[in-house]
């Protein structure tokens, strides 16, 4: 092999990006304002939830319980009558309807623990339960807030200090913007050295290459270093300028080492790529395999929910994908700030991965040169 | 002379900064076959382009058939009575498709009926030899066949005006002359037919009634054959021709001067080949082929298209293993893994193969580069090629902006460049006019006689062949002959090597071997003679319906079912689109899920009493958290949380149980991974209730004081169990039938241009809504499909039924699927290459799809661009129409504020499409 071969024939590659701006102008928008709206437009857990309230009691009360019901946690609670709330929530204008009952504010005072029942559109998961808990913690604060001015009032015997940590303020635009740079990362990888290949191979340039004393591993090592290059400074510039200084996102850890980390992914994710470009044989198969390959990547490496709740054979088989550890590692050494002490072993199954991926690509990518006629 | 077919004025053609028509004024004369003559990119393309339609006129006028080409109107009204076939072999044609098919469509197109078009089909196909071959895929054709196949394509709606842009280049001398003969009768039968042609081939052009020379995007002369040739003093058009250009471009031109190679070469054998065969399948492409070549040799190698030429030089090269015999270079077998050999061959392909991306200069750079060139020495090298082969004035241009010849002297000077020992140049003047031919040639035998270079060479130019110091004629995958070119004209008898070429394949396919692949080369008998006559005659039309109308249902179904066709012949993609989609719905059904459990936590217990352990417990036994091994100290809690190991942490006091008993305040520390804020909110609304409800059983247990004041009752609705798979299968549906839908659609135009069919609807009188929707009807079709299977897996997999409305449902899906093929049809109409389009479409469709659509966080939680996107996006409300459906028993009525959003969408997407699509290439 001739490192020089594979030096410019990547060195080649630039220029075909360079021929083709609305590739250029995609690769932009993906990692400015695709990331920027991802990480800004996810709402903190609960954000503006559509609440609705029967006030039955008219009490001073459910008057004070209505009032603390307010953004950026809720929209400001629409007062409905107990005839239109089932329509409202079929039609999913509310997300939560809070009834409260005649006599309330009697009963509580007279220590009759009334029920008050709260109905939840159960259909919206990401609500209905960090909602539930928000909407009964405040409900108890007012209620004891209340009771506390009128009658003198028992404080808790154990008292639960909460701390959060990494992310105090569980701040979701600073975890999005940086899953969104992950899912980005991903597709322009993969997307890239696929479609170069199969726009090599639809013009014949790919046989034409191979009567040159050019190899089949030089190929394919010049596309994996030049695209995975592209990918890794667009990343990295916009892990900097869009997450850091825009979106406004601490960095806790190394960058250095996020950057080495990503470097590690784009190793697996440009074979992959590859490998999907010697499996397809026109650019519409490519596309569908891409679509396939992207979805459960980007929605169950454990960026869009959390690894532990997916089903055990799901998680298994996670593992075997590059972003799984993409995501982990990306955590660790952003959020909580962990050196390769920590992540060295995510760091050691994306370079398995990759060399995997990377190996059975070559093998493929031989066959299907030798075969192709 | 009658009114002109066409006339021309003030014509001007500019692309970006090349000139390829400059004022020309022209009238072409009606009912004859007019030849345009010229060297490479002087403007022929353009001009025979601007007079079909295909492209937008820039400046002048332009009248055909008695009408202004700039009038869209009369456009429309003339189109059915013009064919056009784009330079490039079969470029108008559908690869996967069958003859039949091919032919069909256009008669579709041009509202002949069913059975007309049988009749036609059968009549064309026997007429041109076709008719054996009729299902086979046109992809699969030799290039002669491509050719004649084009040719049945044009003549299916009987065009007064039939324009040909090189259609014999790269054609065998054969089917050249089937080609014309067939030309022939067709006129004969049909007064009045124009015919344009442009060509390479100066045999051909003799032939023509009026000749038109071009050069630099000027006609320099028009005239009668025999006029010309009086006005030059010339015997043959190709020096009337030379004689006919400019002073400057003429002073280059040498006539070839053949020196005989000379014996003194001891013999030496350059490249030997025995038995070399090659099977595809049962397909025999080489069978038994031997020779072997002197070094310094010229050798040429002639034969029928699609009979084993390229597979023999590929054999050569290496790029293809032999399935029997073997081939030697320099007295060394050919091993494909052996680097240095390569470095000693230069090889050019029949199709170019050179990078459209990089310019001229950057395509022989990299050239010289990856066969080892020394850097300091490359510059030289390329200026040598350069100056040699006369791409100086193209040396920054990019190869899809030159005409054919200027690309093949392109690939030949790639080939060339390093110097090489032996030359494999399959069919390297195919479209090259006879100067650059000449010079070309020159060029070769300088290789040959000064260097000591040998030529391996495939041609179908006679007067090439001629000068090769020996030629083999093969056919069928057989050498039928070889020898020095006089000999064979003098062995058979013959009066020239094209006759002696043609009487050799005329025995042989009369041998019948191998009919399937001699492209039918036999002869029209008597009865097909007759046929293609009755064909052509200008009897009344039966079941034929010209309709110039805004909207044909007939020219869109016969779009559509050319895609339906097409996605057929592609189960790959068919599959995909189907399995992958069940496939990906059981991967997201199962595993998107919000039931966070399982969440790690550990217990840093500074009292170690039953009390504390109470706690803990009541943590572990819960289902959503799982335990891990005790905690020791901070250190290790902070080293166990930043590797993410732990979720939760939770510190007990030392005192915890005394201080609790004596009634002193008391706090439990409670440490969450933060770096997961979704999930971090849920682990703190399990340890805040899994806390309270500790106290409750503590405060009955031990009669402690219990502080509820009022309970709160929540009932989940629609989901009670309050199950992922309940709300997350709904979801996942109008997420998959976003993204296959929109991918399928996004390629079917873009790729058309891409590949050159696009002229099919430049050139025919198909409208865009016709033509969009053809593309997109059978992607919605099958995105239905997929949404049926999809729907049974809910029911019958994940055993979420429709609680409402099935008709709603299915009606939200149509409007849905409708929205989502036409933003794939939009992106392809907008871009112009596929990558750009996969690259589009992934990004237009994943990120708002799956965050902005209310699949996790409702749309009326999200903030700035995201909802903005999320209101307008389809998959918003076709998630409300499934989720009320499926899960909220909802009927149409209850759902009318998705509805119209929804049935908003394919308006807006379809007419942007219109807007944006072209029907004329600019």
């Amino acid at each position: 092999m001739r490192w020089s071969h594979v030096w410019h024939l990547g060195i080649k590659e630039f220029y075909s990006l360079g021929r083709d701006p609305v590739l250029l102008v995609l690769i932009l928008y993906v990692f400015t304002f695709s990331i920027h709206s991802q990480a800004t437009s996810i709402p903190e857990t609960l954000n503006k939830a559509p609440i609705a309230v029967v006030d039955e009691d008219r009490s001073q009360l459910s008057e004070r319980i209505l009032h603390a019901l307010y953004p950026p946690y809720f929209l400001p609670p629409e007062r409905i009558d107990t005839a239109t709330m089932d329509a409202r929530m079929d039609r999913g204008l509310d997300t939560f309807a809070l009834d409260i009952p005649p006599d309330f504010e009697r009963d509580v005072m007279a220590g009759k623990k009334p029920t008050i029942q709260l109905n939840v559109d159960a259909t919206r998961m990401s609500q209905a339960f960090t909602g539930s808990g928000y909407v009964q913690t405040i409900v108890n604060e007012e209620i004891a807030a209340y009771v506390a001015r009128h009658k003198a009032q028992e404080r808790q015997p154990v008292e639960l200090s909460l701390r959060i940590r990494f992310n105090q303020e569980l701040n979701k635009s600073w975890f999005g913007g940086i899953m969104g740079i992950i899912n980005e990362v991903t597709m322009l990888s993969i997307v890239l050295t696929g479609a170069a290949l199969i726009r090599e191979r639809e013009h014949g340039t790919i046989e034409h290459l191979l009567v040159m004393p050019v190899t089949a591993l030089e190929i394919m090592l010049s596309k994996i270093w030049s695209m995975g290059l592209v990918v890794l400074v667009a990343a990295t510039l916009s892990l900097i300028f869009v997450v850091h200084y825009w979106i406004g996102a601490p960095l806790q850890g190394s960058v250095p080492l996020f950057v080495a980390g990503t470097a590690v992914h784009l190793y697996a994710t440009t074979a992959m790529g590859i490998f999907l470009g010697t499996m397809a044989r026109s650019m519409p198969q490519l596309g569908l395999l891409l679509m396939l390959i992207l979805l459960p990547l980007q929605m169950l490496s454990g960026a869009t929910t959390p690894r532990e709740s997916m089903p055990q054979f799901v998680q298994d088989i996670m593992l075997l994908a590059p972003n799984t550890h993409f995501v982990m590692l990306a955590q660790g050494i952003l959020y909580r700030g962990a050196g390769f002490d920590v992540v060295w072993p995510q760091f050691a199954a994306l370079a398995v991965i990759g060399t995997v991926l990377f190996l059975s690509s070559l093998a493929y990518f031989r066959k299907m040169l030798e075969t192709q006629q | 002379m009658r009114e002109p077919v066409a006339r021309l004025q003030g014509v001007s053609l500019v692309y970006g900064k090349t000139r390829a028509l400059d004022g020309v004024d022209l009238d072409i004369p009606s009912g004859c076959r007019v030849g345009f003559i010229g060297p490479d990119g002087v403007g022929k393309s353009s001009l025979l382009a601007l007079v079909s339609g295909a492209r937008a006129i820039q400046q002048g006028k332009v009248w055909v058939l008695g009408g202004d080409m700039a009038d869209p109107r009369h456009r429309l009204r003339v189109c059915p009575n013009i064919a056009y076939m784009p330079q490039g072999l079969g470029k108008n044609l559908y690869p996967t498709l069958s003859v039949a098919e091919n032919i069909d469509f256009f008669g579709r197109l041009f509202g002949h009926d069913a059975a007309e078009r049988k009749r036609r089909i059968e009549q064309l196909t026997r007429a041109t030899g076709l008719f054996p071959f009729l299902d086979r895929p046109a992809g699969k054709l030799s290039g002669g066949m491509k050719q004649k196949l084009g040719l049945c394509c044009a003549l299916i709606h009987d065009p007064e005006l039939l324009i040909l842009d090189e259609p014999t280049t790269g054609v065998d001398p054969l089917s050249r002359r089937q080609f014309w003969a067939l030309i022939d009768e067709i006129r004969a039968t049909r007064e009045g037919m124009s015919v344009l042609v442009a060509t390479a081939y100066m045999e051909e052009a003799a032939r023509f009634d009026w000749l038109i020379a071009m050069d630099a995007g000027k006609v320099l002369a028009t005239g009668a054959p025999h006029e010309l040739l009086e006005r030059t003093g010339t015997e043959t058009l190709d020096q009337a021709f030379i004689a006919l250009l400019p002073e400057e471009k003429r002073r280059g031109h040498r006539p070839v001067e053949i020196t005989p190679l000379p014996a003194d070469r001891d013999g030496e054998v350059a490249i030997e080949a025995k038995d070399l065969t090659m099977r595809f399948g049962s397909f025999t492409a080489v069978d038994h082929v031997s020779f072997r070549i002197r070094r310094g040799e010229i050798f040429g190698f002639l034969g029928s298209n699609g009979c084993g030429k390229t597979t023999t030089m590929k054999m050569l090269t290496g790029l293809l293993t032999p399935t029997e015999g073997k081939a030697w270079l320099f007295g060394k077998e050919v091993d494909p893994r052996d680097i240095d050999t390569r470095r000693q061959v230069g090889y050019m392909s029949q199709s170019f193969s050179l990078y459209d991306e990089l310019t001229v200069r950057q395509n022989l750079e990299l050239h010289a580069r990856l066969y080892g060139i020394p850097k300091e020495k490359i510059a030289d090298y390329v200026q040598e090629v350069v100056q040699r082969f006369g791409l100086s004035r193209i040396i920054d241009a990019l190869p899809p902006s030159l005409p054919l010849g200027h690309r093949q002297r392109l690939s030949l000077a790639a080939a060339v460049i390093h110097r090489p020992k032996i030359l494999i140049l399959d069919e390297p003047t195919s479209g090259v006019d006879p100067v650059a031919r000449d010079g070309f040639w020159n060029l070769l035998l300088e290789l040959s006689r000064r260097d000591g270079v040998t030529i391996f060479i495939s041609t179908h130019f006679m007067n090439e062949a001629e000068r090769c110091d020996r030629i083999s004629l093969m056919h069928a995958g057989k050498v039928l002959v070889t020898g020095a070119p006089a000999e064979i004209v003098r062995e058979g008898g013959h009066e020239s090597l094209e006759a002696a070429f043609i009487d050799h394949l005329e025995r042989a396919a009369q041998e019948g071997q191998q009919a399937d692949d001699t492209q039918g080369s036999t002869a029209m008998s008597g009865e097909e003679r007759k046929r293609t006559a009755g064909l052509t005659e200008k009897a009344p039309v039966r079941g034929t319906t010209h309709t110039t109308s805004f909207f044909s249902l007939r020219r869109m179904l016969s779009y559509l079912v050319r895609e339906a066709l097409e996605l057929r012949r592609d189960p790959i993609r068919l599959s995909l689109a189907l399995v992958g989609n069940a496939i990906l719905m059981l991967a997201m059904g199962f595993g998107i899920t919000m039931d966070v459990e399982d969440l790690t936590f550990a217990v840093l217990d500074r009292d170690q009493t039953t009390l504390s352990q109470s706690y803990a417990l009541n943590l572990a036994g819960s289902r959503y958290f799982s335990e891990q091994p005790p905690i020791a100290d901070y250190e290790e809690m902070d080293r166990r949380m930043r590797s993410g190991k732990l979720g939760l942490a939770v510190e007990i006091p030392p005192g915890f149980a005394r201080d609790l008993a004596h009634g002193k305040p008391v706090e439990v520390g409670a440490w969450i991974d933060g770096a997961m804020p979704s999930r971090a909110e849920t682990i703190r609304a399990y340890v805040q209730g899994i806390h309270a409800q500790w106290l409750q059983t503590q405060a009955r247990e031990r009669h402690l004081p219990d502080p509820t004041l009022a309970t709160i009752e929540i009932r989940f609705r629609y989901n009670p169990d309050v199950k992922s798979i309940v709300s997350m299968v709904p979801a996942v549906i109008p997420l998959l039938l976003m993204l296959i839908p929109a991918m399928l659609a996004a390629l079917a135009i873009v790729r058309e241009k891409e590949l050159g069919s696009i002229t099919n609807f430049y050139v025919t009188p198909t409208t865009r809504m016709e033509f969009l929707l053809g593309k997109q009807i059978p992607y919605v079709i099958l995105s239905l499909l997929s949404f049926v299977l999809l729907l049974a897996l809910a029911e019958f997999v994940f055993r979420v039924p429709v609680k409402g409305s099935y008709l709603a449902l299915f009606l939200g899906a149509i409007l849905y699927v409708m929205a989502s093929t036409a933003l794939g049809i939009l992106i392809s109409s907008f871009m112009r290459s596929q990558i750009a389009a996969v690259f589009a479409t992934a990004v237009l469709t994943l990120l708002p799809a799956t965050q902005f659509s209310g699949l996790i966080d409702p749309v009326s939680s999200l903030e700035g661009g995201g909802r903005l996107i999320g209101e307008i996006y389809p998959t918003t409300h076709f998630v409300v129409i499934s989720r009320g459906t499926f899960s909220k028993a909802l009927h149409f009525r209850d759902l009318t504020d998705a509805f119209v959003p929804l049935a908003l969408a394919w308006p807006i997407l379809f007419g942007l499409s219109a807007a944006l699509l072209r029907k004329q290439e600019r």
